[in-house]
């Protein structure tokens, strides 16, 4: 490695097995890790597999772990890491890899399959439904995800613990989760799934699922500990479920009533 | 600034002085007579006293009989605020239960279970223990204004100073907190249907981006303020006053 070129450390393989492997490349001004990997497909791996689109950050598709760090690859400048040891390319690791720094990531798409659709509330007589803007603010952020994995990635839970994929959702799908619960217009109630088959308290709020987001999305502040509080007023909290039975007959709130 | 009156303290003041810096003291301890002045600074770890160990003239001494520290009584409250706090448990799960030690980096545990099960789901416990310790800002507050009375007058001095910053500290820090968040507004579905609240809830949101650094300042200035008046009780340095 001269100052003039950056030694590439890739992983290459596929579910079998597979190990890094070295490329010194060209340090060029203004690039993005993406486009170096593009180089060496293009150059010196014609083989070398990743997934990619937009290379804007919005497709969430170019997730892999830079230096250890779950990070996009097109949103990761060269010249943000340090220069003087080789940078370190590797697949997500929560996800079976496919080939080289594609991973099969079908595990999120059957949580998907999961999440209850919006249930919204009969329309008003009027027929018009409508909204605060301070009402739909909340949700909207949750709107963001771009669906980049890299939250499910950096999940504990599910990285260290394979065996917790068969009862935790995982961070992109709690933010879903939340976006439909705190909706003005839904009216369904996700708390039972959310406590019985989702794995909400396994989540301990260490917060690197917040800290990855490239979309900067305070998914433990907003999300998960809000479903955790509402779990809280629905199942654990002996005084709000006494107030649940005082007040039942009257239409459930999906966020359980305030003390 | 005005400067430091003249104290003047006899040899058993100087005993009970040394027994409150070394902390074995069981009572609550106040910066005491200076010049003419008597300066009742509580220390925020003993507030509000409840036994007759302060001898501040206050009121509130519910439990005499008590033989042991003031702080024993009240110090349980704030204590499960905190450790039942997200921002802390994010802290000591990473820094002691290495679940995980850091982001992307194995956990040490072959089995997890998050706070799933016992004990640790106890740890939902923290709306009530921020209901415990929202009164303690407020008493502090109530601590920091009788720190103005200097004899038969007011004043201001620096241990009123910082008095009040760490009643602002801790409310800021209080309701800042998730739990409160949840059950003063965040609960709500549609903010229409609550404007008070939402405007709580707006405020408090504020609050609880900053709540980590509330955490540590508020913990700081606590053990600071209590330092202070420490010192000051103990006759090392006088009270500058500034009116």
């Amino acid at each position: 490695m001269t100052p003039d070129t950056v030694t590439m450390h890739v992983w290459r393989g596929d579910a079998t097995g597979g190990d890094f492997v070295d490329f010194d490349i060209d340090r060029r001004d203004g690039e993005v890790v993406l486009d170096v990997i593009h180089r060496i497909q293009a150059t010196r791996a014609n083989d070398l597999a990743v997934r990619w689109n937009c290379k804007a950050g919005k497709c969430g598709s170019c997730s892999a772990e830079i230096n250890g760090r779950p990070r996009l690859m097109c949103m990761t400048r060269m010249s943000a890491l340090p220069t003087d040891q080789p940078v370190t390319v590797g697949p997500i690791q929560t996800f079976p890899v496919i080939r080289d720094l594609v991973t099969d990531v079908s595990f999120n798409y059957e949580m998907a399959k999961r999440v209850p659709a919006f249930t919204p509330r009969p329309r008003p007589p009027d027929g018009v439904y409508r909204l605060h803007q301070r009402e739909v603010e909340r949700v909207q952020e949750f709107r963001k995800c771009i669906e980049c994995f890299l939250c499910q990635d950096v999940c504990h839970v599910i990285r260290d613990h394979e065996e917790n994929k068969a009862v935790f959702a995982g961070p992109r799908f709690f933010i879903r989760y939340a976006e439909l619960e705190m909706h003005p217009l839904d009216v369904g109630d996700r708390l039972p799934l959310l406590r019985e088959e989702m794995g909400l308290a396994y989540c301990n709020i260490t917060k690197c699922c917040t800290e990855v987001c490239p979309e900067h999305i305070h998914i433990t502040d907003n999300a998960i500990i809000p479903l955790k509080e509402r779990v809280v007023s629905s199942y654990l909290d002996p005084v709000t479920r006494l107030g649940n039975r005082i007040r039942r007959g009257r239409r459930p709130v999906s966020g359980g009533p305030a003390l | 600034m005005v400067a430091a009156a003249p104290g003047h303290r006899g040899g058993a003041d100087r005993l009970r002085g040394l027994r409150h810096l070394v902390g074995v003291h069981p009572h609550g301890y106040y910066a005491g007579h200076v010049g003419n002045d008597y300066r009742d600074y509580l220390s925020p770890l003993y507030s509000p006293c409840l036994t007759d160990h302060c001898d501040n003239g206050v009121t509130w001494q519910l439990v005499g009989w008590w033989p042991f520290s003031a702080a024993i009584l009240m110090l349980p409250f704030p204590l499960l605020f905190r450790v039942t706090c997200y921002y802390y448990r994010k802290a000591y799960y990473r820094s002691f239960w290495l679940a995980p030690p850091a982001c992307a980096v194995p956990d040490a545990h072959r089995r997890y279970t998050g706070e799933a099960r016992f004990p640790l789901i106890l740890q939902n416990v923290h709306r009530y223990a921020f209901y415990l310790a929202v009164p303690f800002p407020i008493i502090l507050l109530w601590e920091a204004i009788r720190g103005l009375r200097f004899g038969g007058g007011w004043g201001f001095g620096l241990g009123g100073l910082i008095l009040f910053v760490n009643a602002i500290l801790l409310f800021a820090y209080t309701w800042g907190c998730h739990a409160g968040r949840h059950v003063c507004g965040g609960h709500l579905d549609a903010f229409s249907q609550g404007p008070v609240r939402y405007w709580v809830w707006k405020r408090m949101s504020w609050l609880n981006v900053h709540h980590m650094g509330f955490a540590w300042v508020s913990l700081i200035w606590v053990a600071w303020t209590d330092g202070y008046i420490r010192l000051v009780a103990a006759g090392v340095f006088h009270d500058p006053r500034f009116l």
